[in-house]
């Protein structure tokens, strides 16, 4: 099985849908002759030609809203915003049309578009190319939300979203690109020749959307965790050795009720993690559904960790940033309460 | 000379408030037949001086004359009267509707008829509108049932979008409709990626977006144009300029740019305006834009000059923004008496065939209304199942909403 970075398996997806499927189509800024600023999209113009990948104007509202038109027409776009930060011009395209479609029309039309956006900080971003704005899409019927943890999965649900008969947001962690990062920003970088995960199968394979995976078992917590916050959850169990159960979301919306409560009923304690602010973010999601369904089960308050709810800052990155330190002091409060 | 002005906003005003004398002499209309009409491969720098002219064939005595004029025979024209006709009764009726209490939500086309209805002539099966909310002429006038339209308005148990929709935000996507937003300007760039998809796909398909004066600002105009030009894609864009945004005149969008065909010229679009009430130039000038973007010549912008004589909506009152008679002051005239005088003066059409004719379409309006009312109207008879409303939000519906339409009992 060949060893590939997220990026590799990200492009490498793309590269097998347009290869299986003639209406799958690749578009965005500096995605086609250059292959996008992450690399995403390398050699997909080569081998496909310049009609299925192709340069754009910066237009983020115009490249998903001619994407909804050539779904309309059957198309399959596959589309790239260069960092999430920018998607906000293309917000009512999302969220009033390519969310809606199928539905205000009764299925008439309909959406099979995939926006891909590289999300999250620890690369020194600053507050425009750092931001996680997972949550102003899980709030959006007729959406599905994506984010992976490492390359496997990236390749197994960028082909499930692009087959998907649905719009879907895939946010790429872009500090997971190159390797895991656990949040211990002081420490050499791990590549992901050197992980597991970074093995990916050739050719056509799926991850099914809405099913979450349990990346480490344990008995005394659960952490709920997607993306970068999954490799820092893992971190700061080891950290403070808490036997902790980590529970990679993968897809928030739909999202993978069974297997939370599963976990919390078995735990019965929780913390919540994510990069994104606190207030009204997903987090606050998932404590709620933790609450209404494992009541009864639960030793300990349900607690969160995520980034301040402050712009997303430059020079005090690892100040803002919630790492293995902040999730093992709330690992310890959960189980000393 | 530019005026120099200091002091405070410029913040442009519409010639006349309520209470004065309509006064429409700002508009320039060039004479009828006037305007050349260039073959389909021009250079668009070549005809950057169309952007402020009109395109015009019938004249003041009914005459249809100029290098526009002969792209429908007498037939089409019969018809074309009788889709603007039945539109414009269809409209009375469900305005009446409305206030009736059967549906919500209305609005009308007077005075606008012509747009829609010319321009779908032009138009093949095949091809995909992206329209507004007021082209209705376009489902009218390629045959789509009335009765389908009502069950629409009526959100009745046969209404075809199960309920989902405000009256009148159609989708018709086998007649080359696609579904309506309602969020201005959204639609116009989702034409371009369509057409974009055409021309991926090595089709001869094309598609129209639609626009109001109003929603030009929005980005989403500008982005179409861009992605327009740069992709040359075949599409024709509409603008249809009928002076008023809800209550606000057409220079609060147009701004300094003479007019909104002129957007089209930074762009490198070939940018035309046409009499917007003039069946035979809306259709004229549609069938030449039409052709350009199948023979892969790219996309064209067209301005429609017209007036909307009714409210904005059935939620809106013109008396208190305009003069109440300003819309028979507008001097391009009513798209359907105009049409109607040239087809007497061609030997095919009489006065009293005419009143027979609107008798006729009013019957026709009538039965298809009392057969829609049978299926139900907003408060009485037949309705969507509330259990449908959690159908169709995605194509399998995921165990969240499952629990929610359980947790609703329906």
């Amino acid at each position: 099985m060949p060893r590939m970075t997220m990026i590799d398996a990200i492009r490498d997806a793309m590269d097998v849908s347009m290869g299986r499927d003639e209406n799958v189509v690749v578009f965005g800024e500096d995605v086609g002759y250059f292959g996008g600023v992450f690399r995403c999209t390398a050699g997909l113009q080569q081998k496909y030609g310049s009609s299925r990948c192709f340069d754009t104007p910066i237009s983020e509202l115009g490249i998903v809203g001619v994407a909804v038109g050539m779904a309309a027409y059957g198309l399959r776009p596959c589309v790239e915003i260069q960092f999430a930060d920018y998607v906000y011009p293309a917000y009512d395209q999302i969220v009033s049309e390519a969310a809606r479609i199928r539905y205000r029309s009764a299925g008439q039309f309909t959406c099979p578009i995939v926006i891909r956006m590289p999300t999250g900080g620890g690369i020194f971003g600053g507050q425009t190319h750092s931001q996680s704005p997972e949550a102003l899409f899980t709030h959006v019927s007729g959406l599905k939300v994506v984010v992976p943890s490492n390359p496997q999965d990236a390749k197994g649900l960028l082909i499930s979203a692009i087959e998907d008969p649905d719009p879907v947001i895939f946010l790429e962690p872009k500090r997971l690109y190159n390797g895991p990062f656990d949040g211990h920003h002081d420490r050499p970088v791990t590549p992901w020749s050197k992980h597991d995960l970074g093995d990916v199968a050739a050719d056509h394979v799926t991850v099914p959307l809405g099913k979450a995976v349990t990346r480490r078992e344990g008995s005394a917590v659960t952490i709920l965790a997607y993306g970068t916050m999954v490799h820092v959850a893992l971190a700061a169990a080891e950290d403070a050795g808490i036997d902790a159960e980590v529970i990679d979301l993968r897809t928030l919306l739909p999202l993978d009720l069974d297997a939370i409560t599963a976990s919390v009923k078995k735990t019965g304690r929780c913390v919540v993690v994510h990069e994104a602010t606190m207030t009204s973010g997903f987090g606050a999601e998932l404590v709620t559904l933790v609450q209404e369904h494992c009541f009864y089960h639960l030793e300990a308050p349900v607690a969160r960790v995520t980034g301040w709810d402050t712009p997303y800052p430059h020079a005090q990155e690892w100040d803002y940033f919630p790492g293995p330190a902040r999730v093992g002091e709330a690992l310890r409060a959960v189980m000393e309460a | 000379m530019a005026e120099i002005r200091k002091g405070g906003l410029f913040v442009p005003e519409p010639e006349v408030r309520p209470g004065g004398q309509p006064d429409f002499s700002q508009v320039k209309i060039p004479r009828a037949g006037s305007v050349e009409r260039p073959p389909v491969d021009v250079d668009p720098r070549d005809i950057r001086d169309m952007a402020f002219s009109i395109i015009r064939v019938l004249n003041r005595d009914g005459e249809a004359v100029g290098p526009w004029a002969g792209t429908l025979t007498d037939e089409e024209l019969l018809e074309g009267l009788k889709h603007m006709m039945t539109l414009r009764a269809f409209d009375a009726r469900m305005q009446m509707a409305q206030r009736q209490g059967k549906t919500s939500f209305y609005m009308q086309h007077m005075g606008e008829e012509a747009v829609s209805c010319a321009f779908r002539r032009a138009m093949e099966p095949g091809d995909m509108n992206f329209p507004t909310y007021r082209q209705a002429g376009l489902l009218i006038a390629g045959d789509y049932p009335m009765v389908d339209m009502m069950n629409q308005i009526y959100s009745n148990e046969a209404d075809p979008l199960k309920g989902r929709q405000l009256p009148i935000m159609y989708s018709a996507r086998d007649h080359g409709f696609f579904s309506i937003s309602g969020n201005l300007g959204t639609q116009f760039i989702q034409a371009v990626g369509w057409a974009m998809a055409s021309a991926i796909k090595r089709d001869d398909r094309i598609a129209a977006g639609w626009i109001g004066d109003g929603s030009t600002a929005e980005s989403d105009f500008h982005a179409a144009l861009v992605f327009a030009s740069t992709y040359r894609a075949p599409v024709v864009l509409n603008i249809v300029n009928n002076q008023w945004a809800i209550s606000t005149f057409q220079g609060i969008a147009r701004g300094g740019a003479g007019t909104f065909a002129a957007r089209g010229l930074g762009f490198g679009l070939p940018a035309l305006r046409v009499d917007g009430n003039d069946y035979l130039a809306v259709h004229a000038v549609a069938k030449w834009a039409v052709e350009r973007a199948r023979m892969g010549l790219g996309a064209t912008l067209i301005e429609y000059v017209t007036y909307r004589v009714g409210a904005h909506s059935t939620s809106d009152d013109p008396s208190a923004y305009r003069p109440k008679t300003e819309s028979d002051a507008w001097p391009l005239g009513d798209p359907v008496i105009r049409l109607k005088n040239h087809l007497i003066l061609r030997g095919v059409w009489t006065d009293d065939r005419h009143r027979q004719a609107e008798a006729e379409v009013l019957d026709g309006v009538i039965s298809a209304q009392k057969e829609a009312e049978k299926n139900g109207t907003l408060h009485a008879g037949g309705r969507p199942s509330a259990r449908d409303m959690f159908e169709g939000v995605y194509a399998e519906m995921p165990p969240h909403l499952r629990r929610q339409r359980q947790q609703a009992g329906v």
